[in-house]
């Protein structure tokens, strides 16, 4: 984030390479296989006023998962996990559209924007809840989540009645199924979230004091850091995250489905984030390592289609890629299969064992084994 | 006493762990009806021994002779089945089961697969009652305090493998730590158990840290130090000051040193006072005062309760006593935050653990304490925080002077000096510094003692832990001496405070 300074410019590089590498590489990988089976693949075309095509397509539909996983990836950070958030989405998604469906003029701006009002709250609610659980508590994240992850879904079933509400107002179509200069409005949604979030963690201080109590919980106690508040903060947000995606899932198909919409949402989410970079222990995070593992994933998704998995056996590939993709990230497991060279140069960890190094990060390898030596020895 | 053979005899044990050699030869024996204390540091290798007794560590050589039979066990169970038996610190029992099904559990008496209740009962209120203790067997057992909780355990393994209630199976008890959180009484209750098994002729290898009950009830002690052999002593052949000279391995005289120059004789008014504080379990309450510009050394052996007066000061842990009041004004010490904002700074002892967040940069470690007290919506410039992150990088030769290296690859004497710029940089009053110079090389200790010199010339107080006296010694105006988890006297430094002077004064316990 800072300006790379003098000192230390292949390091540094060897870093921001390391955390975005092999997410890329992955998803390059994966739109480059669909070109055999659908030659125009990564055409753009424009009809009617708007971007059409495959690459377009995959941000559309992969914009409630980005949303959902940028939540999860702050959650994630402090070292806890919100499994609600799939709840969260059809909570959202069933009271916005139960407002809209109860007023006399569903396009109505005033009344879309109240109903996305409360759906918002709604999220809200639900996050200080997870908050409350976690940090005054003391519960279990991945216990004090499922408490709404399975209750939320009978909320929504109880809002909507055990129906799926349909409705048909222009301007809520807007945030999910609309288009702006030409693009799907969704995306505009999610890069402000996607920016918002950035410069909320890292123009101030939060993210370093997010990243210090995942990293070490009883030393941030000890330096001050009022961890309770920074929990019940990421909890709200991740919250308030799946709330957008909900509306927006909620207005793409013009209904709210209490039982399935956002179903399973939660576990892709911590897919993406995984896929990019960040660790299930806590501490360091990255949020475009987390957008680039939610487009791995939709991208994925898409790819089963177009190749023409059948629909039965869809979920078996989907695992067996995801298991791939996490063993590529794995700098133990590059260097035990491609050599030391790979492992060493992007993984910056194991640089160590190797014997042919590029001279380029040979220095560094070495330094970082030095100290590695020291610190056995104190 | 007569001395027959001895019950247990283990000799030449040697166990190893990757780079460390834990136990090297050591040797130890065991009489029936005795009670025998293992002393020695923490560290001296007295947990890895008892481990290889009870058959928790495999050992990788030497010879255990247990009733004149060779024996070599591969499992706790294993020992618990020959007759060794251990009761730890922690009361390893159910709570919610009744005191009866805790004693059998495991080994309940059963007719045709269904347990005898009654039998049960009847034999476990036998058991309890021959041992002298006052215990209903069918109430839960989290019904009685933790002291009770712990005699229920010790019951138990004495039961082991007697289910007929004749006789006791046990042939030796381990008893590691049973007293730590014990109150006075609640000790005397165990010490008269212990005494019964005695009679019994029952063996017990007893620890603990507290010399006073080594001296109540033991019979006979071995010390270990740095995984060796030091000696075995009849306790009443060997006092106190003797004790603690074996255990520390220096002999009083070879500690009579050099008094240094570099201390300031002045100090300023009062900056903390801290009136009857104190904690159960932790630290006996005390008065303290600190003055500005003041270093304030404190000694005693390990588990004296030095780190637990430091954290007090601190609110790492909230005192169940007392008052603190910092440059007049009250503090109440209910979380760090509150001390930090009245100036107070802590490097724990334990860096990894409570200290360095290993994954974040050195830059990102420094700027962590005051960042958190400014709040997460006012980051500190760039351009201020690289320029202090560089000053003290400077100041204090942090190598590699890179801001942006994960602090977990730095060496020990480095991470410790990012700790130590991560407080320095708040600007505090009271800085306090529990075993800053623990496992660093002899150049930084140098530097970290520097340090605190110039720092109290400039008018900050210090709190000073540190293992070695001489450490101590040299660096402090007024020396707090520690013992069994109570502050006991308050010296002041000078030309006539000597380390063995100190060492007489944990040794003797007075209150001054």
């Amino acid at each position: 984030m800072s300006t790379p300074s003098v000192t230390t410019p292949s390091r540094w590089r060897a870093l921001t390479h390391h955390h975005l590498f092999w997410p890329v590489a992955v998803l390059v990988f994966l739109l480059l296989v669909n070109v055999p089976f659908t030659p125009d693949f990564f055409s753009v075309k424009m009809t009617g006023g708007h971007l059409y095509g495959s690459l377009v397509s995959i941000v559309l539909f992969g914009s409630p998962l980005i949303l959902v996983a940028v939540g999860m990836t702050v959650v994630i950070a402090t070292g806890g996990i919100d499994l609600s958030v799939g709840a969260v989405v059809a909570i959202t998604g069933a009271l916005a559209c139960s407002y809209i469906s109860h007023q006399a003029d569903q396009n109505a701006l005033g009344g879309v924007l109240l109903a996305m009002g409360l759906g918002l709250l709604a999220g809200v609610a639900c996050g200080l809840w997870n908050g409350f659980l976690v940090a005054r508590m003391g519960i279990q994240p991945i216990i004090a989540t499922l408490i709404i992850m399975v209750a939320g879904r009978g909320v929504a079933q109880l809002i909507t009645d055990g129906q799926i509400i349909t409705i048909d107002s222009d301007p809520y179509k807007l945030i999910g199924g609309g288009y702006w200069l030409t693009l799907p409005f969704s995306i505009f949604v999610v890069a402000a979230v996607v920016a918002v979030t950035v410069v909320l963690t890292r123009r101030t201080a939060l993210g370093l004091l997010i990243e210090s109590v995942g990293g070490n919980a009883e030393a941030s106690r000890l330096v001050g850091i009022r961890s309770r508040r920074i929990k019940i903060m990421v909890y709200v947000f991740c919250a308030l995250c799946a709330a957008i995606a909900g509306l927006m899932i909620s207005s793409n198909t013009s209904a709210a489905d209490g039982n399935n919409a956002g179903l399973w949402i939660e576990l892709d989410a911590i897919l993406a984030v995984v896929i990019g970079g960040t660790s299930l222990l806590g501490g360091r995070f990255s949020i475009g390592g987390t957008v680039v593992g939610a487009l791995v994933i939709q991208t994925l998704t898409t790819t089963i289609y177009t190749i023409g998995v059948p629909t039965q056996t869809n979920l078996v590939f989907k695992a067996a890629v995801v298991i791939v993709v996490c063993l590529l990230q794995s700098p133990k497991f590059r260097a035990k299969v491609f050599g030391a060279r790979f492992g060493g140069r992007f993984g910056g960890r194991s640089g160590a064992k190797g014997g042919a190094k590029p001279a380029a990060t040979g220095a560094d390898a070495a330094a970082s084994t030095d100290t590695a030596a020291k610190m056995e020895v104190s | 006493m007569a001395e027959p053979r001895p019950v247990l005899e283990m000799t030449g044990i040697v166990k190893e762990f990757p780079g460390v050699r834990a136990l090297s030869d050591v040797d130890f024996r065991l009489f029936p009806g005795e009670i025998h204390a293992l002393m020695g540091e923490n560290g001296a290798g007295k947990s890895t021994l008892i481990k290889v007794l009870t058959g928790v560590y495999s050992l990788d050589e030497g010879t255990i002779t247990l009733d004149g039979g060779s024996v070599r066990f591969g499992s706790p169970l294993q020992a618990q089945q020959a007759g060794i038996s251990t009761v730890y610190q922690e009361v390893n029992l159910c709570p919610n089961l009744s005191v009866a099904e805790n004693i059998f559990i495991g080994r309940e008496p059963t007719r045709m697969g269904r347990i005898q209740w009654k039998r049960m009962r009847k034999e476990a209120a036998e058991l309890v009652d021959r041992l002298g203790l006052d215990i209903d067997v069918t109430a839960p057992l989290s019904s009685y305090p933790l002291a009770v909780q712990q005699l229920v355990a010790i019951v138990r393994s004495v039961g082991t493998g007697d289910s007929d209630g004749q006789g006791s199976g046990t042939k030796v008890l381990v008893l590691d730590e049973p007293t730590s959180s014990l109150d006075r009484d609640e000790v005397q209750e165990l010490f008269r158990l212990m005494r019964r098994l005695k009679d019994e002729g029952v063996a017990i290898l007893f620890v603990s840290h507290f010399l006073d009950q080594i001296y109540q009830i033991c019979d006979r002690m071995t010390v270990l130090r740095n995984g060796t052999l030091v000696g075995e002593h009849m306790v009443a052949d060997l006092d106190q000051v003797g004790l603690i000279q074996l255990m520390i391995g220096k002999a009083l005289d070879q500690l009579e040193e050099l008094h240094d120059h570099e201390r300031r004789s002045d100090v300023g008014e009062t900056l903390l006072k801290a009136e009857g504080l104190g904690r159960t379990g932790g630290i006996a309450p005390f008065d303290l005062e600190i003055k500005k510009g003041e270093v304030l050394g404190l000694a005693g052996l390990l588990g004296s309760g030095r780190t637990e007066l430091a954290r007090l000061l601190f609110g790492a842990d909230q005192p169940d006593s007392g008052k603190v009041t910092i440059d007049g004004k009250h503090v109440s010490m209910s979380a760090p935050n509150a001390a930090i904002g009245a100036g107070v700074a802590f490097c724990s002892e334990n860096r990894k653990t409570e200290g360095l967040v290993p994954d974040l940069t050195v830059r990102e470690n420094i700027i962590l304490a005051l960042q958190a007290s400014r709040g997460w919506t006012r980051p500190i410039p760039v351009a201020q925080r690289d320029e202090l992150v560089a000053k003290y990088i400077k100041a204090l030769d942090i190598r590699p002077a890179n801001p942006e290296a994960r602090v977990g690859r730095l060496s020990g004497g480095n991470q410790q000096k990012v700790l130590l710029a991560r407080w320095l940089i708040t600007q505090p009053k009271l800085l306090i510094l529990d075993e800053p110079t623990r496992g660093i090389d002899v150049g930084a200790k140098a530097e970290i003692q520097k340090l605190v010199v110039s720092l109290s010339e400039e008018g900050m107080s210090v709190l000073y832990i540190a293992a070695e006296l001489e450490e101590v010694l040299r660096l402090s105006h007024t020396i707090g001496v520690l013992r069994d988890r109570r502050l006991v006297a308050q010296l002041a430094n000078g030309p006539e405070i000597t380390s063995s002077r100190i060492m007489e004064t944990i040794a003797s316990g007075e209150h001054q």
